[in-house]
């Protein structure tokens, strides 16, 4: 005789330790199983593209700061590239150097966190995390020294960068690839073996590709699954098209995968920066662009390989100080446009490591 | 030598019972605190060890500002949670939520009455020693369920579930464990276990030690078990709704159990109370503080493990390799000379290694788990 | 580089497909006739000339006589990208058909476009407020909100 069962609703609310953010899930239960999964959003919803219509156009440009918090060197950088193309500005090529070096060091403090948080939702009492975060405070030091803030840079400007990097950040940034290499293999070896993680984390929340694709997901994610699409090589902005690189890629798509493309992203990270610093030419690093920028009548599309997926702006002028239009392609959104396949059938703990693994930021979901 | 009487005996031989003014009933109000007292004493310093071990291990000091060398550290705890204000939540089922914390305290504490601290250094030799430990620490999983299910909260519904599931499971392989090592030291009591160590039986029984720690951190719920109270999961699990006095008891319970655990390894395992030159309720604290050590390096390191691979761990890992070593175990003691029982070291030792080699790769699958919806 | 296809010579290809929703294109965008949208991004989608598969973003742009909605799609195996407006007119209920059904990222921002602009989408299983809350009066990125 079956014993009668019957789903619950339960809620993963805004206030939880593990859902990265203020971001809600109603969740069908059948005992631990997941049935439904019902996500709620808009708990840290700002107005940003509102906003944006207010200022001018590099008054925007601490707003996109707020997007992704973690990672707010590229937020900048995609809204500058969007405007610059509307008005057709050249960077000088310092400013590009520059801009790839920030960006850089920026997807490579944006994985430290996701990988830290990804063993901290599997279990791993905060122990590898803040080994992470020690490297991640040499990161954030060099920020520092460059724009004197340690999470919202303001760095980017429409037509360059907002200052030269003072003497003692090129030696810094030396000492750091010396050190990076050393630390990232030994994160590598954290957990990379370890039975339970791969009982936790192998085979679990597979996405497959013409799902991710369909769905809009981007970014590590999608390369879990198998589908070689990267920015930075599929349509190259800035100077990316100088340096050498490769994209590590999954087979399995699941969370495991994931976390392995991160650590490997870290170190052709590396490769891409000490390609990068040596080959830094001199030269100004702001074009003559006026501060009260009109550009002409028009919109544009630029997007950037950020850490977490396609960051991209749609911008659209009325040849007035402020933007018409900015809309900005939220990457967290669509990244969990398929939690829904991705966690159904498992059980809470997994839902929790998959959704760790997507790596999500809520100032981008809610904007 | 000591009689096993379970009523009149405590600490001293040499002070019995009816010479103390009052006589045995004062003698026992007294050695009962004195237990409870190093227990809470023993318990707190565990806390500190924790914190300042987990600290280093996280490449970080750990609390050093209270008190020299942070030493206040834990009394600095339990200030602050018996500060703290009690909250309520409306729904609750008053009697289960109001009682929970004491039925699962109170067990914790009465276990310590059988823990030999020296040679016959306990509150009462019991002669069903084991028997007594297993079945009263159980109790205090009841308390458990109690909290879960008087909280009126679905997360702690699920902790409850959780924690009943492992703990009823778990208790298979820690009474098996100890069956082999009933056949070696023949007798329940505590002290005799300790007194029939010459070789310590972590040593003669390895399997049996490795299945004892594992299925005794999978009961208290400790890493890499503690899904019971994840923190990332379930947000505390059943004691989420509990604050302030309350919730300093269920610290003191997770707390109690630990060290419970780590005393009985020590007697069972690691020969007690037994050792040369230093006093030996010092080898005794010594020992306990090293399967502490060992205890919290897991805590800091490794991931936790899903409910049902906790359970399928219990059933499909540790049974059969209990129940197999049970075996092993008897046909070694009907066969083997009294005196010559060293020969079981390696062949102990060769056994649990290929067991355990085969065994895990036979079981482990990854990424299994999905259920079709 | 993604190559941006020439709007006109899509456009001059779906005119034969479906004469009559294409409106007019420029080098950058096609723009559609939005009764006609699911079908001209379904055709672009399984054709195998095109093979959009990824689609970049939806928005939606408040011109006060008219809504404008831009849609990029991207195909990753020719690495090329294509952008389709199409307009919506009317203040009081503008709407446009939903293509949901072709892709599943549209879910997310059709809701978002539904939420802040007030543009509906037929044919969206679930086109509820996301984020602002039920019961909330207006919609924010008006241009005649503030």
């Amino acid at each position: 005789m079956a014993i009668r069962t019957e789903p619950f609703v339960m809620n993963m609310g805004p206030v939880h330790p593990s859902t990265h953010g203020v971001y809600r899930m109603r969740l069908t239960l059948d005992g631990e199983v997941i049935i439904d999964i019902e996500p709620v959003v808009g708990y840290l919803h700002r107005g940003i593209e509102k906003l944006a219509e207010e200022r001018t156009w590099t008054g925007v440009i601490p707003l996109t700061d707020r997007l992704d918090y973690i990672s707010s060197m590229s937020n900048n950088l995609a809204y500058v590239l969007a405007v610059e193309k509307l008005a057709g500005i050249e960077v000088p090529e310092r400013a590009d150097y520059l801009r790839v070096i920030m960006a850089e060091l920026q997807r490579i403090s944006n994985h430290l966190v996701a990988v830290g948080s990804f063993f901290n939702d599997s279990g791993a009492y905060y122990t590898p995390f803040l080994q992470m975060y020690r490297e991640r405070e040499k990161i954030v030091d060099l920020f520092e020294m460059v724009c004197g803030q340690r999470l919202t840079y303001n760095y980017m400007r429409i037509g360059g960068v907002s200052q030269d990097v003072p003497d003692e950040f090129i030696p810094a940034l030396y000492k750091l690839l010396d050190q990076l290499p050393s630390a990232i293999d030994t994160f590598d070896t954290f957990l990379k073996e370890n039975e339970i993680l791969l009982a936790r984390a192998k085979g679990v929340g597979i996405l497959p590709p013409d799902m991710a694709i369909n769905s809009g997901v981007t970014g590590p994610v999608l390369r879990g699954s198998g589908v070689a699409w990267d920015l930075r090589k599929a349509d190259p902005y800035s100077i990316y098209d100088r340096f050498e690189f490769d994209i590590p890629t999954g087979e399995a798509g699941d969370s495991y995968d994931r976390y392995r493309i991160r650590i490997e992203e870290m170190r052709q990270s590396l490769r891409i920066l000490n390609q990068a610093v040596r080959q830094l030419p001199s030269g100004p690093v702001k074009a003559d662009v006026p501060h009260l920028i009109r550009p002409p009548v028009g919109d544009a599309y630029a997007h950037i390989e950020a850490p977490k997926g396609e960051l991209g702006f749609y911008v659209v002028s009325d040849n007035s100080i402020s933007p018409y239009r900015c809309h900005i392609r939220p990457t967290s959104l669509l990244n969990l446009a398929a939690l829904r396949e991705m966690a159904i059938g498992w059980k809470i703990a997994d839902l929790v490591l998959i959704f760790g693994s997507i790596d999500i930021c809520l100032g981008e979901v809610d904007r | 030598m000591v009689i096993n009487n379970p009523v009149i005996y405590a600490v001293n031989p040499q002070t019995l019972a009816a010479d103390w003014p009052g006589g045995f009933w004062w003698h026992w109000v007294l050695f009962a605190l004195v237990t409870i007292i190093v227990v809470i004493l023993m318990v707190m310093g565990y806390i500190y060890i924790a914190r300042r071990q987990i600290g280093r291990m996280q490449s970080r000091v750990g609390p050093n500002r209270t008190g020299p060398f942070g030493l206040l550290q834990p009394i600095a705890d339990v200030l602050k949670v018996l500060l703290k204000e009690s909250i309520t939540p409306d729904a609750v089922d008053r009697p289960v939520y109001w009682l929970a914390p004491i039925v699962g305290l109170v067990p914790v504490f009465v276990v310590f009455a059988v823990m030999p601290f020296t040679d016959g250094g306990m509150l009462a030799n019991l002669n069903v020693g084991i028997l007594y430990v297993v079945a009263i620490s159980s109790i205090s999983t009841i308390g458990m369920f109690m909290a879960g299910w008087g909280s009126s909260n679905k997360y702690s519904l699920i902790s409850a579930m959780r924690v009943v599931a492992a703990v009823v499971s778990y208790e298979f392989p820690v009474l098996l464990s100890i069956a082999s090592i009933l056949l070696l030291s023949g007798s329940l009591s505590l002290n005799d276990i300790v007194l029939a160590q010459d070789i310590p039986f972590i040593l003669l029984q390895p399997l049996s030690f490795i299945i004892f720690f594992i299925a005794g951190l999978a009961e208290i719920s400790r890493a890499p078990f503690d899904l019971l109270e994840a923190d990332q999961e379930i947000v505390a699990g059943f004691h989420i709704e509990y604050s302030g006095i309350k919730f300093a008891l269920f610290y003191l319970v997770e707390y109690g159990e630990a060290f419970l655990l780590s005393c009985l390894i020590t007697t069972i395992f690691l020969a007690g109370w037994r050792g040369p030159i230093l006093p030996e309720w010092l080898w005794f604290i010594l020992k306990s503080l090293i399967v502490w050590f060992v205890m919290v390096w897991l805590w800091a390191t490794m991931p936790r493990v899903r409910i049902d691979q906790l359970m399928a761990l219990a059933w499909k890992f540790l049974l059969p390799l209990a129940i197999i070593n049970l075996i092993v175990t008897a046909i070694q003691v009907l066969t083997l000379p009294q005196d010559s029982l060293w020969i079981m070291i390696p062949v102990n030792f060769a056994i649990t290694a290929v067991l355990i080699l085969f065994w895990s790769k036979k079981f482990f699958k990854l990424g299994w788990g999905r259920v079709e919806v | 580089m993604t190559v941006a296809l020439s709007a006109k010579e899509v456009a001059a290809k779906l005119e034969q497909q479906l004469p009559s929703g294409i409106i007019e294109s420029n080098e950058g965008s096609i723009l559609v006739n939005s009764e006609f949208l699911p079908d001209i991004i379904a055709f672009l989608k399984t054709t195998p000339e095109f093979d959009f598969d990824y689609l970049n973003y939806i928005t939606a742009v408040d011109y006060l006589d008219y809504f404008e909605l831009v849609y990029q799609l991207t195909s990753m195996n020719h690495n090329h990208s294509l952008v389709i407006k199409t307009r919506c007119y009317g203040r009081e209920n503008p709407s446009v058909p939903s293509i949901v059904d072709l892709f599943v990222a549209a879910n997310p921002q059709e809701r978002e476009i539904y939420d802040l602009m007030g543009i509906r989408f037929e044919g969206h299983p679930n086109l509820k407020r996301m984020f602002l809350w039920e019961g909330f009066e207006g919609h924010p990125q008006r241009k005649d909100y503030l």
